[in-house]
């Protein structure tokens, strides 16, 4: 007994740290949101009422869904490739995937300013070649939000679904092709299915940050594609609108939570989060 | 090899998908070397300006050692705690520790802006807005998931035996973490530590919401340059930023190119 108590007092520190000064907090959002500025579900009411909250929760989803399929497709290629081509490039190709992961988002949303923007490298390229004579659209909007956040959220799926393939026992693909199956059945009948782990835990992971992801939209988007967590930012700093902010902070939180509950029936929550490598 | 349909669709695809994920990043690089005063490729010759300019400006010098230390002191802060918390929850290995390895992971789940509400509305009460303290407390709750996680994963390889054996001998529970534990965790130790210090390193919204004029970090001064005025210098600091990371991950294929066991993570 006294041995239990010694090893809680290990682990208290750090636990008592989150939940007095994050969780705390995190959970007092909701009495801001029945408290400002007056007491009552107001600003509930308004954000079910508004129209723009809609647009803005339904476009959080879409490009969050979007997000999430695109990573999953590109994602599994790359994860493929690395996890079953042992060739000299195997290293180069993983060191190339964990770069942009250590490359700050800013910095990354940044560069694809630099590339989309109306006078952008991709615009100026575009003129010089005689291809269009103005400037076109490619930033701030759907498009560009889209592309700088898979390019962001790709190495989060592409690294479960590696793990997930190199747990992979390659003797079942070999058994089917030693029985006559062609190449791509293997792949779609042997391997595929027994990867299914590692494509839920990556996209889980790529949707729920997708959900929540504030810098790239915002900057991307320039105030024309307004996800949740802008939308939260805009209407305290615009407006001082700190209830409606965190009523639809605790909107957030709940989606989000719903999200993982509803995931958890497939996807292992515990691999994915707590054990991740 | 066998040169398959399926194989050269994989192949050639992963390296289309890697340029997509490598060159837009590296556009930095020659941008920030642009003779012009506006963001753009260089027009009649290279030029080092900007970098001249970002190791002249003492405001951005001063952001850059800010959030320098103020991520050494997250890192060294979430590692010990982190570390002390997982060694508890080894031993215990009960249900509670799963339910407070799981408290611990919040932070990953809950988005951004959420957090950083929270934040501002506590830290205003606790008087700790625009300090440096306010933003290392911050960090450090945001760096805490990273360096269990990490910690946690180092500590299932460690078998049990092992410290029993030590306090069978007549160590006490110090002495088998101080001389058993803590030496076969260490990578994990450090794992976590290099997240941490990165984490805090990058983290943008927080410091948004939590200061205001005092506490200057480098990715609030590139936030506020993107904001504000595209100017070149960011550029500069971009490129400085991913050629260190170039450096780092250079070495580190390279070292895996050595031990010839191919294996990064």
């Amino acid at each position: 007994m006294n041995e239990k108590l010694h090893y809680w007092m290990l682990a208290l520190p750090a636990l008592a740290v989150m939940i007095v000064f994050y969780i705390w907090p995190v959970l007092n959002i909701w009495g801001i949101s029945v408290t400002e500025p007056s007491t009552g579900l107001d600003n509930y009411t308004r954000m079910f009422d508004s129209n723009a909250v809609r647009v803005s929760f339904v476009l959080t989803f879409r490009i969050a869904a979007v997000t999430t399929i695109m990573c999953l497709l590109l994602g599994y290629v790359l994860a493929y490739t690395i996890s079953n081509f042992a060739t000299r490039v195997t290293p180069l190709m993983l060191g190339l995937v964990l770069l942009p992961f250590w490359v700050s988002v800013l910095v990354r949303s940044f560069a694809w300013i630099v590339l989309l923007g109306r006078s952008g490298l991709v615009n100026d390229a575009l003129i010089d070649t005689g291809l269009i004579t103005s400037p076109i659209r490619i930033m701030h909007n759907e498009l560009g939000v889209l592309i700088a956040m898979v390019h962001v959220m790709l190495p989060f799926a592409v690294l479960p679904m590696l793990t997930n393939m190199r747990g992979i026992d390659d003797s079942y693909v070999k058994a089917a092709r030693g029985l006559g199956a062609s190449e791509w059945r293997a792949f779609r009948e042997v391997y595929f299915p027994q990867t299914l782990p590692g494509v839920f835990s990556g996209g889980l992971l790529v949707f729920v940050l997708s959900l929540g992801f504030y810098i790239t939209p915002a900057l991307l988007g320039g105030g024309r594609v307004m996800m949740i967590s802008e939308y939260i930012t805009y209407q305290i700093q615009e407006f001082l609108n700190w209830g409606l902010g965190a009523a639809l902070s605790v909107a957030l939180l709940v989606a989000t939570a719903l999200v993982l509950l509803v995931a958890g029936r497939f996807v292992n929550l515990r691999k994915t989060f707590l054990e991740r490598g | 090899m066998a040169r398959s349909p399926l194989r050269i669709f994989f192949a050639t695809g992963s390296w289309a998908i890697l340029a997509f994920l490598v060159l837009p990043i590296l556009v930095v690089i020659p941008v920030s070397l642009t003779d012009t005063a506006f963001i753009g490729l260089p027009k009649d010759h290279l030029s080092l300006q900007h970098f001249d300019t970002f190791l002249h400006s003492p405001k951005w010098l001063w952001a850059t050692w800010t959030s320098v230390w103020i991520g050494a002191i997250v890192a060294a802060a979430s590692t010990a705690l982190g570390t002390a918390f997982c060694i508890g929850c080894w031993f215990l290995s009960d249900r509670a520790a799963m339910i407070a390895r799981w408290v611990m992971i919040v932070p990953i789940l809950v988005p951004p802006v959420v957090q950083s509400l929270g934040f501002y509305k506590f830290w205003v009460t606790l008087g700790l807005i625009d300090t440096h303290f306010g933003v290392i407390l911050a960090h450090t709750l945001l760096a805490l998931p990273y360096v269990t996680i990490s910690v946690f994963a180092a500590l299932t390889n460690l078998d049990r035996r092992i410290p029993q054996a030590a306090r069978n001998l007549g160590a006490p529970l110090g002495m088998a973490i101080r001389t058993v534990i803590l030496p076969s965790i260490r990578p994990g130790m450090f794992t976590g530590a290099i997240f941490a210090f990165i984490v805090s390193f990058d983290e943008i919204v927080g410091v948004l919401f939590i200061t205001v004029r005092q506490v200057e970090t480098l990715p609030k001064m590139i936030w506020e340059g993107i904001q504000e005025s595209i100017d070149p210098v960011i550029a500069a600091v971009a490129t400085i930023l991913v050629l260190m990371t170039l450096l780092v991950t250079a070495a580190t294929v390279a070292r895996s190119y050595m031990s010839s066991k191919p294996k990064l993570t």
